[in-house]
Parts: C-alpha cells; sequence; structure tokens
C-alpha cells in the first residue's frame, strides 16, 4: 500500500486515491464507510457541529440572564418556555451529543485501533451502524426544535411527573422527541463500547501486555465499561417514561400507584458514572501529551490505572448525592455523603500523580501542552469544588444554585472543551498530515481559557449568594434582583461571547491547516505509541507491516540512549542491551 | 453578595455556614498547594537548552511517598469533613425538635399556599388561615411542616435559612425550622417545574409575637382578610398583588 486511500486525503482537498488499490464511491467512502478513521471523522465533525448548536443555546439563554426580557440578536425574544427549551438542549446536547461522542466515539475509533497496533476495531460493520445510529439520534433531537411546542422544556435531567405528562411541561412531542433521542444515543455508544472493550483486550500488538497498553486506550476502554455497566437501568427508566407519555401507564404517577423518585434513582445510577465516562478519556489524554511535551515517563503508571478502577467502582455507589433534598430518607444521605467524599482520595491521587510527572522534565510549551495543562489547572477548581456539593450538610444550601452549575462547567468543560482540542492539536498531524498553526493555537488557546473563567467563576459567586438554576428572569426574588448579582451575570455572559468568539481562530486554524499547514512527518512530536510509526495521515489498514511492542508506552529520556525517545515497537539493539 | 454568609436567619443557617467555611478552609489549601505545585514545576522545569529530563518511573518507595502521604491526607481531610456534615445533616434534616407550630405547605404549577392554625393553635380547624404567596411566621418558634405538591415536583427552598425540600406528589415531606430575625424573606421554587418556574416566588414573613398574633386577628376576620390572603384555589397570576 504506497498511496493511502483515506477520507483524510480528500479533505485535504489532493484526490489523490486513483492509484489506492481499491477505490471507493463517495458513498462508500464517507457515509457508508467501516475505516475506523473514517468513522471517528464522522463522530468528531458531528460532535463539533453540535457543540456549536449547543453554544449558541447557551449564548441566547446568557443573553436572557443579562438582559431580561430584551431581544437576543440573532434568536429574538425568550419566553419562559423558550428559556427552559435552550437550557435542557443546551445540557443534552453538550453532553450527549458533544462530550461522548467527541471524547469518547471519535478518538476512541481513531486511537485505539493506532495505538494498540490493530489494522481496524474487531467489528467495523457494528462500528459503522454505532455511528448511524447516533447520527440518526442527534436527527431526531435536532426535530424536536420544529415540532408544535418546540423542544423539550423539562431540564436535561428530565424528572417526571412534569417530563410524563404534556398538560405539565407544554412540549408533549418534544418531550417524546428527547426521550428517544436519548434512547438511540445509548444504543449509538452501546455498539461502540463494545468495539472499544472487544478490540483493546484482543486486537493489541504481539508483546504488548495490559501494562503496555497507553493510558488514553485504558482510560476510553475503562469509561465504555462503566457507560454499559450504568445505562442499563436508565434504558429501563426511559421505557417506563416513553409509556408514560404515550401509553397513559403510571410507573411514575404517584396518584396510580408510580413514584416519581424511581425515575431519579435510575437516571443518576447512570448520570454519575457518566460524568467518568466523560472525564477518564479527558485524563488519558493529558497523560499521553504531558509525557510526551515533558520528554518524561509518567509518574506512576500502575498508580493511575489502580486509582480510576477505584474511581470507576466508586462511581456507582454516589449517586444519591444527586437527591440529598429530593425526599429521599435522610439517613441515605449520610452514606451517600461518605462514598462521595471518598471519590475524592482516587481522584486528588491520580491528578498529583500528572503534577508529579512534570518534576524533573524539560517542558515544551506547545498548543497541545497548553491544552492539556489547563485541563489541569482548571479540573483543580471543578473538582475541589465538587466537596461542597458531596457534603450533605453544606449542600442544603448550595443543591439546584448556580454554584452547582459553575462546579460541573468546571469539570465538563476541561474533561470536553478542553480535552477535545488537547487531543486535536496533538493528533491533527496523524489524522489530517499537516500540522496546525501554533500561532492560531495559541491565541485560540489563551482565548478560551480566559473567557472560560472569566465565564463560570461570577456563577460560583452568584450561586453562593444564592441565585437558583433555570430561572428566566430574578424579577420577582427580591434578594437575588440586586444590581451586584445582576453585573456578574452580566460579566458571565461577556465571558461566554468572547469564548465563542475566539472560537473563529480554531475554525480558521483547522480548515487553513488542512490546505496549508506545514505537512506532517511521521512522528513530529518525537512520541513512542504505535500512532506515530505509521505515515500521516494514517493510511487505510493502519500499518503496512504489523508492530511488535518491546516496552511500555512511557520511556521518555531513558538514560543511556541517544534520543529521549524510545518507541514501543523498537527492538532493543545488542549494544543498547549491553549498555544497559 | 457574600454578605449572605453573615445574615443566616434560621438557628441552623449558622452550623451550615459553619460547615461550608470548614470546607472552604480545606479545599482551599489543597487547591493552593496543587496549584502552586503545577505552576511552580512549570516554571522550573521549562525547556531550556543543555538541560534534559530526569529518568523517574515513579513507583520506587521514596517516590511513592509524594503520593501515599497526599493520600492519607486526603483522607484524614475527608473525614474532617465528613463528621460536621453529616452532624449538621442529622440536626436539620433527620431529627426534628419537639413543635411549636405546625404549617402545611402546598406546591402547585406555579404558586405557593400555606394553611396554618388560627387564633385556636390547632390545625385542620374551621378557623385555620391559609394564604397564598405569602407564609407568616412567629421568630423564635419551631415550626415543622408539611410539604405537598398537587402537580409535579417543586423545591421549597428559603435561602436566608438555609432551608431546602423538595416536594414530591403523593407524598407529604415534613421538615423543621426555627426562625430568629423578623424580616422578610424570599422563598423560591428550586426545582424545574414547568415555563413558570421562573415565577414561582413567595414570601415568608417572619414576625414578633405581637406582630403574630395581630395577624392572625386580621386573617381571621373575613371582612379584614381581604388584602391580607386569598383562598387556596387562587390562581397564581394573582400573586403580584398580595405580594408586598
Amino acid at each position: 500500500m504506497t498511496t493511502p486511500a483515506t477520507g483524510a486525503q480528500a479533505h485535504l482537498g489532493s484526490h489523490g486515491d486513483e492509484h489506492a488499490h481499491h477505490r471507493q464511491s463517495f458513498f462508500h467512502k464517507y457515509l457508508w464507510s467501516t475505516d475506523h478513521k473514517m468513522i471517528a471523522m464522522q463522530y468528531l465533525f458531528t460532535g463539533a457541529a453540535m457543540a456549536l448548536i449547543g453554544g449558541y443555546l447557551a449564548y441566547v439563554f446568557r443573553m436572557q440572564l443579562a438582559f431580561p426580557g430584551q431581544n437576543v440578536p440573532g434568536y429574538g425574544l425568550v419566553t419562559p418556555g423558550k428559556y427552559n427549551s435552550l437550557v435542557t438542549m443546551h445540557g443534552t446536547i453538550m453532553i450527549f451529543w458533544v462530550a461522548m461522542p467527541v471524547l469518547v466515539a471519535a478518538f476512541g475509533n481513531f486511537l485505539i485501533p493506532l495505538m494498540i497496533g490493530c489494522d481496524d476495531m474487531v467489528f467495523p460493520r457494528i462500528n459503522r451502524l454505532s455511528y448511524q445510529v447516533f447520527l440518526l439520534s442527534a436527527m431526531v433531537l435536532l426535530a424536536s426544535f420544529f415540532v408544535h411546542n418546540g423542544a423539550f422544556g423539562g431540564a436535561w435531567t428530565s424528572y417526571p411527573p412534569l417530563s410524563a405528562r404534556g398538560a405539565y411541561n407544554l412540549t408533549p412531542l418534544g418531550a417524546s422527541l428527547w426521550l428517544l433521542a436519548v434512547a438511540l444515543e445509548f444504543v449509538a455508544f452501546l455498539l461502540g463500547g463494545i468495539n472499544f472493550v472487544v478490540t483493546t483486550m484482543n486486537g493489541r500488538a504481539p508483546g504488548m501486555r495490559m501494562w503496555d497498553i497507553p493510558l488514553v486506550v485504558w482510560m476510553i476502554v475503562l469509561a465504555s465499561v462503566l457507560f454499559m455497566a450504568s445505562v442499563g437501568p436508565l434504558i429501563a427508566g426511559a421505557v417506563m417514561l416513553f409509556f408514560d407519555q404515550r401509553l397513559g401507564t403510571a410507573f411514575y404517577d404517584p396518584g396510580r400507584g408510580g413514584d416519581p423518585l424511581l425515575w431519579q434513582h435510575l437516571f443518576w445510577f447512570f448520570g454519575h458514572p457518566e460524568v467518568y465516562v466523560v472525564l477518564l478519556p479527558a485524563l488519558g489524554i493529558v497523560a499521553e501529551i504531558i509525557t510526551v511535551f515533558a520528554r518524561k515517563k509518567l509518574f506512576g503508571y500502575r498508580t493511575v490505572l489502580y486509582t480510576t478502577w477505584a474511581t470507576g467502582i466508586l462511581s456507582f455507589v454516589v449517586w444519591a448525592h444527586h437527591q440529598f433534598i429530593a425526599g429521599i430518607d435522610p439517613r441515605m444521605a449520610n452514606v451517600f455523603t461518605i462514598t462521595t467524599l471518598l471519590i475524592s482520595v482516587p481522584i486528588t491521587e491520580m491528578i498529583f500523580v500528572y503534577i508529579a510527572t512534570l518534576y524533573g522534565g524539560s517542558i515544551r510549551f506547545t498548543t497541545p501542552m497548553l491544552w492539556a495543562l489547563s485541563f489541569i489547572a482548571e479540573f483543580l477548581i471543578g473538582g475541589v469544588t465538587g466537596i461542597f456539593l458531596g457534603a450533605s450538610g453544606a449542600d442544603i444550601y448550595f443543591h439546584d444554585t448556580y454554584f452547582v452549575v459553575a462546579h460541573f462547567h468546571y469539570t465538563f468543560f476541561p474533561s470536553a472543551i478542553i480535552g477535545m482540542f488537547a487531543a486535536l492539536a496533538f493528533w491533527y498531524p496523524k489524522m489530517f498530515g499537516r500540522m496546525m498553526n501554533e500561532t492560531l493555537g495559541k491565541i485560540h488557546f489563551w482565548g478560551t481559557v480566559v473567557a472560560f473563567n472569566v465565564t463560570f467563576i461570577p456563577l460560583f459567586i452568584t450561586g453562593a449568594a444564592g441565585d437558583q438554576r433555570r430561572i428566566y428572569s430574578y424579577a420577582l426574588f427580591p434578594e437575588q434582583d440586586k444590581p451586584g448579582l445582576q453585573h456578574l451575570r452580566e460579566l458571565s455572559t461577556i465571558g461566554v461571547i468572547v469564548l465563542l468568539a475566539f472560537q473563529v481562530f480554531f475554525l480558521i486554524n483547522f480548515f487553513w491547516s488542512l490546505r496549508h499547514g506545514k505537512v506532517a512527518p511521521e512522528n513530529p512530536w518525537l512520541s513512542n505509541t504505535l500512532e506515530w510509526t505509521v505515515p500521516s495521515p494514517a493510511p487505510h489498514g493502519n500499518f503496512a507491516e504489523m508492530p511488535t511492542v518491546y516496552r511500555g508506552p512511557y520511556e521518555y529520556s531513558a538514560p543511556g540512549r541517544e534520543t529521549d525517545y524510545w518507541p514501543q515497537n523498537q527492538p532493543i539493539s545488542p549494544l543498547e542491551e549491553a549498555a544497559l | 453578595m457574600l454578605e449572605r454568609f453573615s445574615t443566616g436567619a434560621s438557628t441552623y443557617a449558622g452550623s451550615i455556614d459553619h460547615l461550608i467555611f470548614l470546607v472552604a478552609a480545606l479545599v482551599g489549601f489543597w487547591l493552593i498547594v496543587a496549584e502552586v505545585s503545577l505552576f511552580w514545576l512549570m516554571y522550573r522545569y521549562r525547556h531550556r537548552e543543555g538541560h534534559s529530563s530526569q529518568y523517574v518511573t515513579g513507583e520506587e518507595k521514596h517516590l511513592t511517598r509524594w503520593v501515599t502521604i497526599p493520600h492519607f491526607m486526603v483522607i484524614f481531610c475527608d473525614i474532617v469533613i465528613i463528621v460536621p456534615a453529616i452532624l449538621v445533616w442529622v440536626n436539620v434534616k433527620q431529627t426534628m425538635p419537639p413543635a411549636e407550630q405546625t404549617v402545611r405547605i402546598f406546591s402547585q404549577q406555579w404558586a405557593w399556599s400555606f394553611q396554618q392554625p388560627g387564633a385556636d393553635g390547632i390545625l385542620d380547624t374551621a378557623d385555620d388561615i391559609r394564604t397564598v404567596g405569602e407564609l407568616h411566621v412567629k421568630v423564635n418558634t419551631t415550626y415543622h411542616f408539611e410539604l405537598m405538591s398537587r402537580d409535579v415536583l417543586h423545591s421549597f427552598s428559603v435561602p436566608m435559612f438555609r432551608l431546602k425540600q423538595d416536594a414530591v406528589p403523593g407524598r407529604t415531606i415534613t421538615g423543621w425550622f426555627q426562625a430568629t430575625r423578623p424580616g422578610n424573606y424570599d422563598i423560591q421554587c428550586t426545582q424545574m417545574c414547568g415555563i413558570g418556574h421562573g415565577l414561582m416566588a413567595a414570601r415568608i414573613i417572619v414576625e414578633t409575637p405581637e406582630q403574630h398574633s395581630a395577624w392572625i386577628r386580621r386573617a381571621s376576620n373575613p371582612a379584614l382578610a381581604a388584602g391580607v390572603s386569598l383562598p387556596a384555589d387562587t390562581d397564581g397570576s394573582k400573586l403580584a398583588e398580595v405580594r408586598p
């Protein structure tokens, strides 16, 4: 295979696949492909498009909060019903149609076969089906904007009885389409998750032991396991909710023997592990990047894995911390406070391992490294503010205030958005065969990170001052309707606008570099892992010759070697063996 | 903004605030330690010509202590937070001091209504006072509340009391509070309850014993009651008229 026949080439505009040994029609190449890299691109571009939609929704409702009752440029007047739809769809889209497809599906698909030395996923057709179901789910969700009464407005948690009856939520069709879209999305990720786990367990290159698997692969696999283990109850719950909506059953209707709290348990039993489904891939991405640009071996590879497993297992027994004041037996809160705070132990350890990895390094502040370091700095804020909410006594005050909003944006934004940009900046050469522009990348980085903090630090303060969530206007609440708080809300809105504006630099950089970026060599960052041993962009079938693995992924600056990196597939020469 | 933390108006507001301060001090310490280490290491080990990286596996004993010592310190801090968190929780939510008064709180799309005893001090008698949008309570008196919902989930939140409790249709959820400062405070709904969620405001009016008995007299007299209270079936749109 001399000339690669990948979709990436066509993105570059070279259309140079005439010589490939099998020609594909446009349809087969872009829409019906079973190539894991093409499916990764499909997930990436769909997720990115959804991110733009989700960002636009955030802009609209932040404008309403900063300037209540005024026309929002580019949208119009925000009514209370529209406001509820906007916040509901923003949350739903950002978690299920941005964070998961980009972090888990796009990078999982792209990286797993390349990093473990496999030519494709083990079940390529299931993989194709996964994306197609995902695309369908996105279409169903977007269609709900245009039905009678508009998109669902009952919050992304969709608590019944509000979500169960059209008479309560006033968006009956939107509510059912929302549920259908979420259920389809889960099907897509179950199909994808099976592939990730089976491929990693069975498709590794000879010589790659469990401890030689790059962390990002481990993290995506563990995220898939968490997802698959937690989603079952929610799918059952979603079916019951759909029946309540459409067939008049009463699973959640207390008047007829149902229980609204049942949904909350099923939802959060999934919903909390879901946080880690998004977080873990980002942690993996950061591990790959900081080791490469600090030229350092990861400080305690096994520690990271053990703490990840511990976090994953603990994440199944903390769900009711979302329900402290929901009317559950108050004694349950004591158990869930203990389990919730204990999760801080493995997570702190993991973050300390990452920070300690920098010790003794030689740090290059490239764009991907800046993203990775900012992930650590920002995620720390998200992590520590969670303690306020996990401590039941303090949560009585903070529950459902903007403090919660700020807290989870400090976990999700670093994971989903910073993690995505870190990964794109790092693997762009392997995906598209060109280097991204560093200057544009750094402008985009600083603009995004500063604007992100300007957006969400004010919300910690307004939340601590009592601003409750999902409120269209504070005019009726004299304690919240104060100029000081209003200024902070305006500041946050300015942050969002700047944040969105700086994404233009990214879009320019992304599309400009596709054609005009410096042509990427095989291994531009001098990295160890297997994906850097194939040409850029990675060709169809990945490896011309299947690699053999001799060592772990983080052997940087090993003593007694001329180069400060040591690719996983490089055999030890007799000379080096003697030197060791 | 943060003056809110010195202005609690219930007996347990102070203990919740102290818990929040304790958490803030501990996590603030860890946040500073972690961020300072991160930025110092970034500066100290920035790439310079002629310096190369060290090879550190992080798996030898003298190295793992950099992770195990913080590990035990974090467990210790967790315990320091868990114990008071549970004590506060048990005090606020799990145990109920004996009631001096009982009120019933009804939530519905999108209004708060209240039922409390009239002059006889007994609930469910003919002289019960029903109000919409405002709840009158006596200072320094332990109230039990019975929280109910007529349709969807709502949440009864009085930020100045540090009180928050979801209302669940089909259940009666009991709780308690004791106001410590006369005044006029916000009641919020903090659970998404439909398009009127942002309009679901009410006021809690904490009165001295004299003011409170005067109010009971006024509210019990139908001739004087018109401006004070409204029948329970009044819809939420009238709220604005009765709010002070």
